[in-house]
């Protein structure tokens, strides 16, 4: 994957938990451009690891001047978004890949439907952009506890299909209305927390949606846990996995090769098979079935963990 | 006459795995004189699909046309051709909702340029149901002038706008809705196979 060596130019607070940022090239070059509902991988380097998040990037995909990322604080992750939040400064250089999408909208749809729920608002702030610029017709529903924890209010314009649901003042957003009656042709958009996409999904399918018009983004950054170890066939060598990292970033620490793309368990480029397991893989991602988690035979090890005696793995 | 069945061929060949009844969704079934058997058989195993279609023939005899008003569908057109039926089709996409079932039955070049017609309006191929009736004649775009010719039937053929002496391939465009026809004589001109005829 191709990295890119930037500054931060600008932080900025948008809501208690939630920050943007900006960065830039030093020397004022352009960036690659990209489409609405990318996103980069930001390398955190804290000690001797090296944490790596995807964000969807925020800021319009035909402006080469900068990416924008927004970063939502979890205090219970790994640690990666508290490193964003507490020791990145304005000026100081980082390091991101460059822009990947696997949220793209389909642009055969003649009409789109964006659902977001809270922090989820991220990938659709670089669509609204492409859908405006391409003149496509749109509405975009924002859920949020309340206004307050709305970070994405600062970024959103103000527009008619633009449509705000704060949960606290009683406007919840009600799925049945918003694609009841849609012209045939809509597809659907939704990034927000599992219980959102799923409702999504049953509402559409209920109203005889086709599968293939309803999209979702659900990407989380890895959980931590308790440690664990794993054995890598090739070399036979034991990698220890810290709690607060992932097994992918252990992995990448003790230098074997592997792929990637969103590092949230979404994009299915990590998948790795599974030569011995003694124990129970704690499967984090979105890309496995139910039956393939069961099997055991495969891991997502972006996000995925273990708990157990041995867990050897294809690499 | 039952669906069609097409010998094996590259995967993007398209297939066409016969009307089922989507129960109480909106419909528009789209269909010529032989693709109208197919409706009606759609009717048998469910008389209700007819209460919620619109129902259009292509080039339909009488007598097909009043078979299926018989069958009381929502809505009844008919259209003396596909290019006639074109604006029609449009109008009633453009008035469905998210939902709506599409069925098109009848030959390949009527389902390719009508799946052509709804996919361009975003609706997903994977929406759209298809049963293979009547002749196997092919709408055939000649990948040099870019002309079509309807209702191919022989292998190869001469392009009806170009005079090209055309191969006919299994290469077929979604966007479009037609199957490739390819110069058979280019490197060797006057060279031609024999002609045979298409089969299924
Ligand atoms: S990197 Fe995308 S699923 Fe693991």
């Amino acid at each position: 994957m191709r990295k890119l060596a930037l500054k931060v130019t600008e932080i900025e607070t948008l809501s208690p938990l939630v920050k943007r940022f900006r960065f830039e090239d030093p020397k004022g070059g352009a960036l690659p451009v990209f489409s609405g509902g990318a996103h980069i991988t930001v390398e955190m380097p804290e000690g001797e690891t090296i944490r790596r998040n995807s964000y969807s990037l925020i800021s319009d995909p035909y402006d080469g001047s900068g990416y924008e990322i927004a970063v939502r604080r979890e205090d219970r992750g790994r640690g990666g978004s508290r490193f964003m939040h507490t020791q990145v400064r304005e000026g100081d250089e980082i390091t991101v890949s460059s822009p990947a999408n696997l949220f793209q909208l389909d642009l055969r749809a003649r009409k789109h439907v964006l659902l977001a729920g809270g922090i989820g608002i991220t990938p659709f702030l670089s669509q609204l952009r492409q859908l405006g610029m391409e003149q496509k017709p749109y509405e975009l529903h924002y859920a949020a506890r309340s206004r307050e924890e709305a970070a994405g209010l600062k970024l959103l314009p103000e527009a008619a299909h633009i449509h705000i649901h704060i949960s606290e003042e009683g406007a919840r957003m009600d799925l049945g209305a918003i694609l009841d009656g849609q012209p045939l042709g809509t597809h659907v958009y939704t990034c927000g927390p599992d219980g959102l996409i799923k409702a999504v999904a049953d509402q559409a399918s209920r109203l005889g949606w086709p599968r293939t018009a309803v999209h979702s983004e659900a990407f989380t950054a890895p959980p931590p846990g308790e440690p664990f170890e794993v054995v890598v066939k090739s070399s036979g060598k034991t990698v220890t996995v810290k709690a607060d990292q992932s097994l992918l970033e252990a992995l990448e620490a003790a230098k074997v090769e592997i792929d990637y793309s969103c590092r949230g368990g979404a994009c299915g480029r990590c998948q790795t098979h599974v030569t011995a397991c003694d124990g129970r893989i704690l499967h984090n991602d979105h890309w496995l079935s139910e039956a393939e988690r069961a099997e055991q035979k495969t891991i997502m090890p972006c996000m995925s963990r273990f708990k157990g005696a041995r867990l050897e793995l294809d690499l | 006459m039952p669906n069609t069945e097409f010998s094996p061929s590259i995967d993007s060949r398209p297939t066409y795995a016969g009307l089922v009844s989507q129960g109480a969704a909106h419909g528009i079934m789209v269909a010529d004189d032989a693709g109208a058997e197919a409706l009606c058989d759609l009717a048998s195993s469910d008389a209700s699909v007819m209460d919620h279609a619109h129902v259009l023939l292509v080039g339909a005899a009488a007598e097909t046309f009043g078979r299926i008003e018989t069958l009381n569908p929502r809505g009844l057109h008919g259209a003396p051709d596909l290019a006639a039926a074109t604006p029609l089709i449009h109008r009633l996409l453009s008035e469905a909702r998210m939902g709506t079932a599409l069925y098109l039955a009848g030959s390949e070049g009527l389902m390719g340029h009508v799946s052509a017609l709804a996919t361009g309006a975003g609706l997903p191929l994977e929406a759209i149901q298809m049963e293979h009736r009547g002749s196997i004649a092919r709408r055939m775009q000649c990948v040099h002038c870019k002309g079509i010719t309807e209702d191919v039937t022989t292998d190869p053929f001469t392009c009806s706008h170009c005079g090209l002496t055309l191969f006919v391939r299994d290469h077929f465009s979604r966007r479009l809705g037609v199957f490739q026809g390819v110069c058979v004589d280019a490197e060797t001109p006057g060279e031609v196979p024999e002609t045979v005829e298409i089969r299924a």
